[in-house]
């Protein structure tokens, strides 16, 4: 394949010559991926993918209005740029006007990386990882366990889970002159530990593959298969409910997507507030929480500028390359800001506001061993699955608990409890929060195929609502 | 093999042959003792418009290889997006050394159940329309007629409206000699109308019940397939009707569900359930596993007596209808619950000898060049019943109760036990006749409980396809585009919930 590079240097070149398009951006975006699955103690799939898309967005402008054309490619052959380009400009010259238009960004200088080659990965980086299963599905019922010491070794459990690592690197260009790039690392492993009726999960990210915890994680496993020795069922109702932090990312996360502008000023979500405008200014809590994303947080980085091949309720195309800076959505328990792109950002007069790929909570700073100590009798979460919208005026939320309910008395983990289906809102948790725990990197369960970059803190609900019981195990 | 229908020229244009020879070869040559090729290419185009005015409109075209190899009993993958013969070796050799890197890890050698060997064999689904020959603009103007209906309607405040459409082009070759080309289209048009209460802070929806088809142009641009101007002059009406609608009294209420509504709940509670990997723990770290194992195969009682479902390749118009899966394997039609017995998997080439079958019923499917085939859902579709029964007579049988209109919201368990669906309508039922909407209305069930619910179902009439073109599974995740037909049906005591109440309010 050329180099991505030269595909934008060939697809502006291309614009430039037919002329049709006022301005145009290239986005380029290689994608190496190495996947790694297992069941049953034994690989079922795995896998390395290399790809590149292209896309190609063409402007016309008439006055202060715009139209735009895009076109997106998978092809790594050359020869369809020039088409794609035709393709894009074709495409603005009917289409009908768009409605977040914004005037160009300004040009800059490339970034000193702008020419060099891209990174990949392979099969060969969950070695490590590779070898302590290896061990685990061979040794778990004897001895030579994963861990050494306790752990897993000797409880006979039976392994499931996924292993993968994506090195994307994004090109933006525009014929202004504009040029970012940003290389993404993103890795992730599970592994669901099966034993006797009793299902445990841990979860981790990892950019690089280098420091996987796989031994900590085969204890955390171990324990929690412990502690499901003892199984007490309990009936829907409302509990007192430690929600540890990957719970906490998954609402939050769905929250976040939820937190555009246009649609609240609009009063068609749950961010919208009685008697017109938005619920920006609301206090939910007298809990510091803060809940942002920052594309420089610390081990959670993330590309610094937009990257859109379609406009939505959150972003636009006409901010490509745009700087992305930290936001607090909520800042101190109140509702700080929305999504705005610049359109809509000079439509309601609110500051512009960009999500970067990566979402942060903070406000505690008890260990989530602290608060299950603090609890004379509550429910301790895992996972949460399948997670869906059930009333979007409040954000109303319904999924499963999955892979470890726990039983908390007198300040110890006595149990395993049964699933449940819950009923809740992210706004409404926030709401009712009792407690948060530090903030610590988590690897939420349900949007993990999207979301891997999270830190959160733990969470104390005084009711959280277990609408009814789930027999899966 | 069908109709009039060929495959685009430029599909044919590519060296298929050639890129099959130079990696099967490849992988043969670096010790796979089974190999296969796979040119994929699928084009979709995203439009979205907001109160009429275009909100995004993207055209994307992907194409890859994919070459999947045994080596030594031990699967191994590798695609790229270059259609180049020395890459299409290399991509083979690569897998071969994906799978030697990993084959410590595999405890399984890979069997493959037999299939007939099809050359040159090619397929071609059913539309009139291809909706890539239609100029964005054009698609644009019915969206904007459509969403402009919806707006002019009293008590809209705002409409969404959109399109996606995707036309999926594969080649597939495998060392056993077969050689397969096909190519099918899927259309997705959905609006939604919202009426905002501004002073309360609230809103309500209501969308189109249109479903996603297997079929082009033809079901989006008049009413030749849907009656969409039946549909969008109703819309307003009755989303006024279901805003100052009364809230429903929870508990155990008879339902009648409409097709509309139905083919979701049969998509997670049967076509997940019955899907042989998830049934064996392949699925069991993420998608989850299913309450019907192997070992209640031919015994359990999955529903009522009236309940018969069937999986089906074959059928007119379906999403998952395909003339052979990614395994080289001819489409079928079998059954999953026969009489309320369960009965039947859905399988691939690897899972049918491990079942003790000896063919596979073909349901290997990957969503790109870039995913390795996995076990993906059939046309999963609850039968009718063999008397003329309509959807009235069926409210007819009901004293109290409600019937129910469209999908909306969906969850299940990862046992596929325990699920909660809402709907776009919910009309009361009294003394055997419709009496105006309720809203905030869920039903919660077990699969089982709910299917054993089964009282009745409607005939031939009243059956419909739905379907859904995002139907998620797997590690890395893939999706598929797939349909459900069924009849309305009568369900005796499923409860119902609230859901201001579960909310708290």
């Amino acid at each position: 394949m050329i180099g991505a590079q030269q595909v934008v240097d060939l697809a502006l070149a291309e614009a430039s010559r037919l002329g049709r398009a006022d301005e145009t951006t290239v986005l380029v975006s290689d994608r190496v991926e190495a996947t790694l699955r297992w069941a049953n103690n034994t690989m079922t799939t795995n896998g390395e993918s290399t790809s590149r898309t292209t896309t190609v967005i063409s402007i016309m402008r008439q006055g202060d209005k715009a139209r735009v054309g895009t076109v997106r490619s998978s092809s790594a052959d050359p020869a369809v740029i020039a088409d794609l380009v035709a393709a894009s400009q074709l495409a603005a010259a009917v289409a009908p006007q768009a409605r977040d238009t914004a005037p160009p960004l300004p040009g800059g200088a490339a970034p000193a990386d702008w020419d060099a080659p891209t990174p990949g990965t392979g099969a060969e980086v969950f070695l490590g990882v590779a070898g302590e299963l290896a061990r685990g599905f061979g040794g778990l019922s004897g001895g030579g366990g994963l861990s050494g010491g306790g752990g897993l070794s000797g409880i006979g459990a039976t392994l499931f889970g996924y292993a993968r690592h994506v090195v994307e690197t994004t090109f933006v260009a525009t014929s202004g002159g504009l040029r970012r790039r940003w290389t993404q690392p993103t890795g992730s492993v599970e592994i669901n530990a099966k034993h006797d009726g009793a299902s445990a999960w841990v979860g981790t990210s990892t950019p690089d593959f280098v420091s996987v915890p796989m031994d900590s994680m085969l204890d955390q496993l171990g324990t929690r298969l412990s502690w499901s020795r003892r199984i007490v069922e309990l009936p829907a109702g409302r509990y007192e409910t430690i929600m540890p932090p990957s719970t906490v990312a998954d609402m939050m996360i769905y929250l976040a997507w939820t937190m555009g502008g246009r649609g609240a000023q609009e009063g068609r979500t749950a961010l919208a507030a009685p008697g017109g405008g938005t619920r920006v200014g609301e206090k939910l809590t007298s809990l510091p929480l803060t809940l942002y994303s920052d594309p420089g947080a610390s081990g959670l980085e993330c590309a610094p500028f937009v990257s859109t091949s379609s406009s939505s309720e959150q972003t636009s195309v006409f901010d490509n390359g745009m700087t992305i800076d930290r936001v607090d959505w909520i800042r101190e328990g109140v509702i700080n800001a929305l999504a705005y792109p610049r359109a809509a950002a000079a439509e309601f007069d609110t500051p512009v506001a960009a999500g970067a790929d990566n979402l942060l909570m903070t406000g505690g700073s008890k260990s989530l061993q602290d608060m299950i100590a603090g609890t004379e009798r509550g429910l301790l979460l895992t996972t949460l699955w399948y997670i869906r919208e059930v009333d979007p005026s409040v954000l109303l939320l319904t999924g499963l608990t999955r892979d470890g309910v726990y039983l908390v008395e007198d300040g110890e983990v006595t149990a395993a409890v049964n699933n449940f289906r819950f009923n809740e809102s992210p706004l409404d948790l926030v709401r009712r929060a009792t407690q948060a725990g530090v903030s610590e990197f988590t690897l939420p369960r349900e949007w993990g195929d999207w979301a891997t970059r999270a830190q959160m803190p733990s969470l104390r609900i005084p009711d959280f609502h277990m609408s009814s019981v789930s027999q899966a195990q | 093999m069908t109709g009039s229908r060929r495959i685009d020229a430029d599909f044919l244009a590519l060296p298929r042959q050639e890129l099959a020879d130079a990696a099967l070869s490849a992988a043969a040559q670096a010790g796979a003792s089974y190999a296969d090729l796979r040119i994929h290419a699928i084009a979709t185009e995203m439009l979205q418009l907001r109160d009429g005015a275009l909100e995004a409109a993207v055209t994307d075209h992907e194409i890859g290889l994919a070459v999947r190899v045994i080596v030594d009993g031990t699967w191994g993958f590798a695609s790229h997006s270059q259609l180049d013969t020395a890459v299409a070796a290399d991509t083979a050799r690569r897998a071969v050394k994906v799978a030697r890197t990993l084959a410590a890890l595999n405890a399984e050698r890979i069997e493959l159940a037999p299939e007939p060997v099809y050359r040159d064999a090619s397929w071609v689904s059913q539309y009139r329309i291809d909706p890539f020959d239609v100029a964005a603009p054009d698609k644009v103007a019915v969206l904007e007629d459509y969403s402009g209906r919806l707006l002019a309607a009293d008590g809209v405040d705002h409409v969404s409206a959109s399109l996606n459409t995707a036309k999926e082009q594969t080649f597939y070759a495998d060392t056993f000699g077969s050689s397969i080309t096909q190519q099918r289209v899927r259309v997705l048009p959905k609006l939604e109308a919202v009426t905002v209460d501004a002073a309360a802070g609230t809103f309500e929806t209501m969308s189109t019940l249109a479903p996603p088809t297997g079929r082009g142009w033809e079901a989006v641009e008049g009413d030749e397939v849907w009656d969409w101007a039946g549909e969008l002059a109703q819309l307003p009406s009755l989303l006024a009707e279901k805003s100052k609608a009364p809230s429903v009294i929870a508990g155990p209420t008879d339902l009648v569900i409409d097709p509309s509504n139905l083919w979701l709940t049969i998509h997670e509670s049967i076509g997940h359930a019955t899907e042989y990997d998830r049934a064996i723990g392949y699925e069991a770290a993420y998608a989850g596993t299913s309450f019907a194992t192997p070992d209640k195969l031919g015994s359990m009682q999955y529903g009522s007596p009236v309940m018969n479902v069937t999986a089906d390749r074959t059928l007119e118009y379906g999403l998952a209808t395909v003339g052979f899966d990614d395994e080289g394997v001819r489409a079928q039609s079998w059954d999953l619950v026969r009489d309320g017995v369960f009965v039947g998997y859905q399988l691939d080439r690897v899972f049918a000898p491990r079942l003790g079958v000896s063919r596979s019923n073909g349901c290997s499917y990957a969503d790109s060049a870039h995913h390795v085939p996995i076990q993906r859902m059939a046309n999963v579709s609850l039968q009718p019943g063999p008397e003329d029964v309509s959807t009235d007579d069926l409210i007819g049988r009901v004293a109290d109760g409600i019937y129910i209109v469209g999908d909306k919201s969906w969850s299940i368990d990862m046992q596929r036990y325990n699920f909660q669906f809402t709907g776009q309508r919910f009309f009361r039922i009294r003394d055997g006749k419709l009496d105006g909407q309720v809203r905030d209305v869920a039903y919660q069930a077990t699969t089982t409980d709910f299917w054993g619910a089964l009282d009745a179902v409607g005939g031939q009439s009243t059956w419909r396809l739905g379907g859904a073109f995002n139907c998620g599974k797997a590690q890395p995740g893939q999706v598929a585009a797939v349909s459900h037909g069924c009849p309305s049906a009568l369900f005796r005591g499923i409860t119902v919930l609230n859901t201001r109440e579960e909310g708290g309010r």
